[in-house]
């Protein structure tokens, strides 16, 4: 079994899953049944300065998106920071890291943004032994109408501060937790190096409000017939985060951060993608809440067994995918593929006509008996009845052999050739 | 005191709570959940084959949606727009012969979405709204006179009266419904069902039932054409094919039809005598549906005799399942002989058969089995029919048919016998006697 041993900004963890700040890492219960479970870390649900603790609402704090059979495809919270007293939590998470050495133990930070505040809470966080601190600067709700979490997240220049006077008084690895609440992830991410980050995490949950009761009018989750907008996570956000991802690994300005990638992570196939994108760790909520601590056997279980089937090492997988996340420019037009319907698992639903036919580029041809064969010389490739096909390998895309005409355009497929050089392109260059 | 050991043909071989349990809803509905996660399971195909396997063509995939959305009413309209028995169909249909049988997923994994059971919920949830969805056009003026109120002769009617015309339906038995409330098992339509959906459908008002009421024997075809401005016949088979085999006339052996009836009919099913050892002659459903009611009573021994194999049963997998799995025992390849017994049926004599190109051939060789009740279910014909109709291959033949009638269901040709294709030729006839009325307009 391959070693799922990670060295995270010099945090050591048996496994690279830790359970991200959040509900389930809000006490010193729950961070005990995660580790006795088998998770690798845990990132403590945000404390927040000295004085009476925030207070959440009374009312329900989630919301959901369900898939068919009530599948959680996505929650919306509006819970905020702790709304325990610091010292219980100081106290707690010293009990825990002092009974879990071996596990990595980060402490979610949000305290006003002025110096004194974080000097304050640091000295205090070094205190219970703690690993690091994870900077909450990604908070969509409530907190970011006090001047803190995404409103300090959304302006780089707080976060180069804030950073800079974390390094400053601690020693502690400090990760910067970013909002994807924000056009370009890169600038807060380029704001957190300068100031001196160790490592960004990423995303924090997307402003959302899940749906409207359409009886009461008032958006979900409902608190005395009002709604304000929650933070939206689980398996729907994972395309986001994973491209925000991306941007971050490859960016010239912020390569070789080390990235704790955050996101609708439920499986390790989904670990395995964000590891492959340049994580060095990943960090879990919504499935453990939707399922409870036991998912993460099958996580470890099953990142191992594909690093095996690999023949790979978990360094070996980190960063893997990047070099081929590129810009649309430099996609090759050279290459050409067209649809091919394997008519021995065809089905005959004729999803894949109906989505050519009414949406795309009437590609597919429908026979007597329900045969559907593609025409080449209409098919652009788009792949679109490869998704709605419901049957899996039935549809599936085939390159036009280097050499070969492409009936549709009457060009010679196969080399490379990028729009960079296309003729159409006005700003083409010259090849050279 | 009776029981299943008692021999001969005697009643109230169970006691009440089993009885209630034995003709209990076969079906088990879906509540809501389980109905939007079966509808999910609907890929909304192109062209569905599903609409082109129901004879009434029901736009299958966008009720499933309405459901799926969240809108089982609305999805009972698009149910009942196409076919004014969906919930009968819901519940009888074979669709495994029909819609599911020509469900993609039947050959994707053999497991077709289950669109008979979500069109039960469907209509289930729309007639529990209490109202009739449909309004009238305005009155035509014209009046047109429906021969059974089957759901041929129902289906005819509510669509004529949908296009505002005036409808008297004449029925010879007591109470309306045709075979929902006559021939179909108890346990398919318990709780009165297909009463209370043909009190449903009148509601769309304009039609009048006259029950008791009998073709050839209180009214004249002539008298209809005469007094109506058009005539729908909906008379269903009337005759049942006899065994000619020996011994047919003993007590004991009764039609499978008439006894279906009266399983239906009784206010009491206890009160209805069955046999210890019951053998059905037939492969259709009519043969599983008088079988398992048998069983249903208390009979100990049933076994149902088909002269042909078993591919070439006219009952369903799922009925055929159905009755192995409520103790039938069902036998191919035999053919009866002679029914023996001292004036009473106690034993049929059956030789085997063999299919051969020239058809089918009975062999020298054969068993008996005992019987104290022997159920015929080998078919049913027309019968004498009323004067001025003509028939041609076992049905009223619809091209030698006066001017100003229209046929349609069980005796007409075209399709199966069943509920489904009646109430498609019904409402297909009053479009046509529309067109006819109205010039279409």
């Amino acid at each position: 079994m391959a070693s799922l041993h990670t060295d995270f900004v010099g945090i050591r963890s048996p496994n690279p899953f830790w359970l991200a700040s959040a509900p389930p890492t809000d006490k010193e219960y729950n961070v005990r049944r995660a580790f006795q479970a088998g998770w690798g870390g845990v990132v403590w649900k945000t404390l927040g300065a000295e004085g009476p603790p925030v207070v959440n609402v009374n009312g329900p704090r989630y919301g959901v998106i369900h898939g068919p059979d009530r599948r959680v495809m996505g929650i919306n919270n509006i819970e905020l920071i702790t709304d325990r007293p610091l010292d219980v939590n100081l106290r707690e998470i010293k009990a825990v890291k002092r009974d879990f050495p071996d596990r990595a133990l980060v402490i979610s930070l949000m305290v006003p943004c002025d110096e004194e505040s974080w000097k304050a809470i640091l000295g205090r966080i070094e205190d219970t032994g703690a690993d690091g601190v994870e900077l909450n600067f990604g908070c969509p709700h409530g907190m970011s109408e006090r001047g803190m979490g995404a409103a300090v997240g959304q302006v780089p220049e707080y976060i180069e501060m804030v950073t800079r006077w974390v390094k400053q008084h601690s020693r502690m690895p400090c990760i910067v937790k970013l909002t994807p609440n924000i056009t370009d992830i890169r600038k807060p991410a380029e704001a957190a190096r300068r100031g001196g980050a160790d490592a960004v995490s990423l995303i924090n949950t997307i402003s959302s409000i899940t749906s409207v009761n359409l009886d009461s009018f008032s958006p979900e989750p409902s608190i005395d017939g009002k709604g304000a907008h929650g933070g939206y996570c689980g398996p729907a956000v994972k395309p986001i985060a994973l491209n925000m991802v991306a941007e971050i690994a490859r960016d010239p300005a912020t390569r070789g951060l080390p990235i704790s990638g955050i996101g609708g992570i439920s499986t390790w196939r989904d670990a395995a993608e964000f590891i492959a994108l340049g994580c060095g760790s990943v960090q879990v909520c919504t499935a453990a809440m939707t399922y409870g601590f036991g998912i993460i056997k099958e996580m470890t279980a099953g990142l191992s067994a594909y690093l095996d089937d690999k023949g790979m090492r978990l360094s070996d997988l980190t960063g893997r995918a990047v070099p081929n996340v590129t810009d649309w420019q430099y996609l090759n037009l050279a290459y050409v593929t067209k649809a091919r319907i394997d008519q021995n698992l065809c089905i005959h639903c004729g999803r894949c006509y109906a989505a050519c036919e009414d949406t795309s580029h009437q590609a597919i041809a429908m026979s007597p008996g329900r045969i559907f064969t593609v025409k080449d010389e209409e098919c652009v490739a788009c792949n679109l009845c490869v998704d709605v096909c419901p049957v899996e390998s039935c549809i599936t895309m085939h390159e036009l052999p280097p050499g070969t005409v492409d009936p549709r355009t009457g060009l010679v497929a196969g080399g490379y050739a990028n729009w960079t050089t296309h003729p159409n392109n006005p700003m083409a260059r010259a090849a050279e | 005191m009776t029981s299943p050991h008692t021999p001969g043909v005697v009643a109230h071989r169970l006691d009440a709570a089993t009885l209630a349990r034995n003709f209990a809803d076969v079906q088990e509905p879906f509540d809501h959940h389980e109905a939007r996660v079966a509808a999910d399971r609907c890929y909304f195909c192109y062209d569905a084959p599903c609409i082109q396997a129901c004879p009434t063509a029901i736009d299958i995939p966008l009720f499933i949606r309405q459901i799926q959305a969240g809108r089982p009413v609305e999805a009972a309209r698009t149910i009942w727009d196409a076919n004014i028995f969906g919930a009968a169909c819901g519940r009888v249909c074979p669709t495994e012969q029909l819609c599911e049988g020509a469900c993609v997923r039947e050959e994707a994994e053999g497991k077709p979405v289950e669109i008979g059971r979500l069109q039960r919920h469907a209509t289930d949830a729309g007639m529990a709204t209490n109202t009739h969805p449909y309004e009238r056009a305005p009155a035509t003026g014209r009046r047109v006179a429906v021969v059974g109120a089957g759901p041929a002769g129902l289906a005819c009617a509510h669509r004529l009266a949908l296009h505002g015309h005036d409808v008297v339906v004449f029925e010879k038995r007591k109470r309306p419904g045709g075979l929902n409330e006559h021939g179909i098992a108890a346990y398919k339509m318990p709780d009165d069902f297909a009463q209370r959906e043909v009190d449903w459908l009148l509601r769309i008002g304009g039609i009048e039932v006259r029950t008791g009421v009998a073709l050839g024997r209180d009214l004249s075809l002539d008298d209809l054409r005469r007094d109506y401005d058009a005539v729908f016949l909906g008379i269903g088979l009337q005759g049942v094919n006899s065994l000619r085999a020996p011994g047919e006339d003993k007590a004991g052996v009764r039609d499978a039809v008439e006894f279906i009836e009266g399983l239906r009919q009784a206010p009491d099913k206890g009160a209805i005598p069955v046999g210890r050892s019951v053998v059905v002659i037939g492969g259709g459903m009519t043969a599983v549906d008088a079988a398992v009611q048998s069983r249903a009573l208390g009979a100990e021994v049933v076994t149902i005799v088909y002269r042909r194999g078993q591919e070439a049963m006219s009952a369903s997998h799922h009925e055929q399942d159905h009755a192995k799995h409520e103790g039938v025992r069902i036998l191919h390849e035999a053919a009866p002989v002679e029914v023996l017994g001292n004036g009473a049926a106690r034993e049929v004599a059956f030789r085997y058969t063999e299919t051969t190109p020239e058809g089918l051939r009975v062999l020298d060789h054969g068993f008996k089995l005992e019987a104290d009740q022997v159920f015929k279910a080998i078919g049913q014909t027309l019968g004498e029919l009323p004067e001025g109709l003509a028939a041609s291959g076992g049905k009223i033949d619809p091209t030698r048919l006066p001017a100003g009638v229209w046929v349609g269901g069980d005796c007409a040709p075209g399709g199966e016998d069943l509920t489904v294709t009646a109430t498609a030729q019904g409402r297909d006839a009053a479009e046509s006697i529309h067109i006819h009325l109205t010039g279409g307009r």
